[in-house]
């Protein structure tokens, strides 16, 4: 659902002012909610093991999600292992994210056959997919809000990503445990779900008891729960759950310093710092492809053999490829550290003036699946520390970096 | 968003490198009108699709007017195109020219090279309501005669007694009688109330840099110097994030832009 | 036209503005008109340099010849603009031809007579050095964009 609409998938109109409804759902019980979806001709996608990760995928039954596993992450690094417990949702998020089916990584725009004289575009039917998320973290949450403000509140409204936003449901998960990585607390993201979801479930796991609280934020997700005719949590419960993320917020891997982020990056434009990150970035391009919030996109047309057909595909790119900013003869930005400059610049700076908040979610995706390790929260204080010793070195130098 | 289909009414050659293509809406699709200074995405069947700027006559719609160097796979495939080809239009985009902003004050255009072609329909605005505009002076720069845009049209404008048309080349031979020297080097040379006067630039980055410094020495504000960036674009519509520029998308905030906008970007490497 | 009648026409010109009606005077002393036919050189390569022009209307066109590329235009200078520097630098020669594509009127300051001026009064020749400083950073400045080909995209 997405909240600023007037009318949800359902046709009930969603009011602001709803009061959510809370219900407590016993592990046991738990794929009754993938039953009750399943009633509403959702298909299930969510978070379940392969290859050694955690990934989203389709999911059949509650036994698809990685029940009991957890994972290891700090800059460069990725590791799933067994937890202590049989947590369902215990895991940090891994390199996938929602925009996978949101905007989808490759998509055809529409075809083209030639007829004579000319040819005739064939538009794709909308084949958008009625998906409901499970396991959607509170960043993540926050991330498709962001990519909603991209694409259907910036002037022009992408129909491939209404048109999946508007058939999905989310189904978020508050977060008991933060990962390597992870900096929501630094970002205002995080780790308990406010708002943007049409569920949200909290995880208690106790000596005696698994079970789960869940509240409903939207008309659609107060129907889900109405069906599922669960009994409302004692006040214990609730208070419980209240506190399950006090203990994530408390074990933030990293720290993003957001004094003043904005205007730090307009100003260091020209920094030295820029070439010391160049040494190690590679751009491989991992960082774009894993943030939840990154939408850069390019075109491909194609025609067959027979020279009578072409298609028109949208892929994901990313402005760390080298011909990304080609023009007539060359690239605009040829030099890595051009590259990584306008990358975390967008993110953290220029992303605000254009669509009214930080590009940065907080996940840590990129601080993980960097292969070099870079570490953007680093970056920023190297970034800072960089103009705080120019300036002492230099006190009287004006400091004229974005002249 | 959909191409339209266009028809290839007209393929004409205007340089060595440089065409221009006419296109007329096929049937079923309406013809659109289009404010100077915007861009169509002009698609080859099969080949691809790349921005082009609109140099036809916004008082004349319902013919797209493209003029355009070969210098690529899908340009170098539109100038083989015949009459009666199609091709597809998505457009169009952008933000123009300040042509109405600019009634009342002197008109200063300035263009270099391939610049002429997004010009031309201020140009024409200009002159159809020529009344509500003070001094209108048009400095064109290029590369040798031969590479001179437009030509016959120039010498039309230049001969009418209410515009100043000033043409100069980088490199001539002894045939070329007239002036030879870089596009700045006119302005000090150019009337016009500096401080009631809108000057719009196009051209390659090198050149509009120079000249609104030129402009800026000769005492126009910043805000009221115009210039028209071109960055590498797939979508057109600010989603694809290609024709990012700082801050700015220039599918959607541009192609036109204030120089006070622009300063510290003009001048940041790589940006 | 009478010498005398130099001093208004060197005043009020740009180039000239603001020196003293004392240096003035010494410059007209080294004035005097000159007119060239459309085609005729102002003055060849390699000939003594011991002038400079104040075009007062017309175009002179600076050119280059080779076997190899034949004539090339340099620049063109117009009206209101200064042609020539190499009276200023030993070993005062022209380096290049320069001939009026159209009817021009100049006026031509001697540069051997101008020399001994400066030489007695050196606050008359920093001035013109100051001035010439000046149009000789803008020609360099548009020389070097020329050299850029701005306009040829072959990569």
């Amino acid at each position: 659902m997405i909240p600023d609409e007037a009318s949800s998938a359902s046709g009930t109109p969603d009011t602001a002012s709803h009061t959510s409804t809370k219900v407590v759902l016993e592990r046991e019980h738990f794929d009754r909610l993938f039953e009750a979806l399943r009633r509403r001709n959702y298909a299930i996608v969510g978070p379940t093991v392969q290859d050694g990760s955690i990934v989203y995928d389709e999911l059949n039954s509650s036994l698809d999600l990685p029940c009991g596993w957890t994972d290891r992450q700090k800059a460069g690094t990725y590791r799933l292992e067994k937890g202590e417990d049989d947590l369902l949702f215990g895991y940090t998020p891994g390199a996938h994210s929602w925009k996978e089916f949101l905007m989808p990584s490759a998509v055809r725009l529409w075809r083209a056959e030639r007829d004579g004289t000319g040819f005739n575009i064939v538009p794709d039917e909308d084949a958008a997919p009625t998906l409901a998320f499970i396991g959607v973290r509170p960043c993540e949450l926050r991330a498709i809000a962001i990519q909603d403000k991209v694409f259907l509140q910036s002037g022009y409204v992408d129909p491939i990503y209404r048109s999946r936003r508007r058939k999905a449901v989310l189904v978020a998960v508050n977060c008991g445990q933060a990962g390597g990585t992870c900096f929501c607390t630094s970002m205002g993201t995080g780790p308990k779900a406010d708002e943007g979801f049409d569920l949200v479930l909290t995880e208690m796991l106790d000596d005696s008891r698994h079970y789960f609280t869940i509240e409903a934020g939207s008309s659609a997700g107060t129907e889900i729960l109405e069906e599922l005719s669960l009994r409302t949590p004692t006040d214990v419960e609730a208070r419980a759950a209240g506190r399950v993320c006090e203990r994530a917020a408390a074990q933030m891997g990293c720290r993003m310093e957001t004094d003043g982020l904005k205007e730090l990056l307009s100003r260091n434009q020209e920094s030295p710092h820029w070439d010391t990150v160049a040494t190690r970035c590679l751009s491989c391009a991992n960082c774009t492809l894993v943030c939840p919030t990154c939408f850069c996109t390019t075109v491909e047309d194609t025609t067959d053999l027979t020279g009578d057909h072409a298609e028109r595909w949208r892929k994901w790119d990313s402005c760390f490829t080298l011909d990304f900013s080609y023009i007539h003869g060359g690239s605009v930005r040829s030099s890595t550290q051009s590259r990584y400059r306008q990358w975390i610049t967008h993110k953290l700076s220029t992303w605000s003036d254009q669509f009214g908040t930080p590009g940065c979610v907080g996940c840590g995706r990129c601080i993980t699946w960097c292969p070099v390790a870079i570490d953007i929260t680093e970056e920023v204080r190297a970034l800072r520390a960089s103009e705080s010793a120019r300036k002492a070195a230099d006190p009287g130098k004006e400091n004229d970096d974005s002249a | 968003m959909l191409p339209h289909r266009h028809r290839v009414r007209h393929v004409g050659k205007e340089t060595s490198d440089t065409f221009t293509l006419e296109l007329t809406p096929t049937e079923g699709t309406r013809a659109w009108s289009f404010a100077a200074g915007q861009f169509n995405m002009l698609y080859v069947f099969g080949v691809g699709e790349i921005p082009v700027s609109i140099s036809g006559d916004p008082g004349k719609p319902g013919t797209f007017v493209h003029t355009t160097r070969a210098v690529g796979m899908v340009s170098n495939a539109m100038r083989k195109l015949r009459r009666g080809d199609v091709v597809g239009v998505r457009g169009p985009f952008g933000r123009g020219w300040p042509v109405g902003d600019a009634k009342g004050s002197d008109v200063v255009l300035v263009a270099g090279g391939i610049g002429l072609a997004p010009l031309r329909p201020a140009l024409y605005q200009l002159l159809a309501n020529r009344e509500s505009y003070g001094k209108i002076v048009l400095l064109y720069g290029t590369r040798t005669p031969a590479d001179i845009l437009y030509r016959k049209e120039l010498e039309r404008w230049r001969a009418r007694l209410d515009v100043d048309v000033q043409v100069t080349v980088d490199r001539a031979t002894g045939r070329w009688l007239g002036n030879v020297g870089v596009v700045p080097s006119l302005i000090a040379k150019a009337s016009f109330d500096r401080l009631n006067t809108v000057a719009m630039i196009c051209g390659p980055e090198i050149m509009m840099r120079y000249t609104a410094l030129a402009l800026g020495k000769r005492g126009v504000p910043a805000e009221h110097i115009h210039i028209s960036m071109e960055r590498n674009m797939k979508c057109a519509v600010g989603f694809c994030g290609h024709c990012q520029f700082g801050g700015h998308v220039i599918c959607k905030d541009g192609p036109v832009f204030s120089y006070d906008q622009m300063k510290g970007l003009l001048t940041t490497r790589e940006i | 036209m009478t010498v005398h009648d130099l001093k208004p026409i060197l005043a009020e010109h740009p180039f000239l503005k603001d020196l003293s009606s004392g240096h003035l005077d010494l410059l007209v002393g080294c004035a005097s008109n000159v007119r060239f036919e459309a085609g005729q050189f102002v003055f060849r390569e390699g000939e003594e340099a011991n002038a400079f022009y104040v075009i007062r209307q017309g175009r002179v066109a600076v050119e280059v010849f080779s076997a190899a590329k034949g004539q090339i235009t340099i620049e063109t200078v117009g009206e209101g603009e200064i042609l020539g520097w190499s009276w200023l630098v030993p070993p005062y020669y022209w380096h290049f031809d320069a001939r009026a594509t159209e009817l021009t009127r100049a006026v031509v300051l001697d540069g051997k007579c101008l020399r001994t001026k400066c030489e007695q009064d050196h606050e008359l020749g920093y001035g013109l050095l100051q001035r010439f400083a000046s149009i000789l950073m803008q020609r360099l400045e548009a020389t070097r964009l020329q050299l850029l080909d701005v306009y040829d995209t072959r990569a």
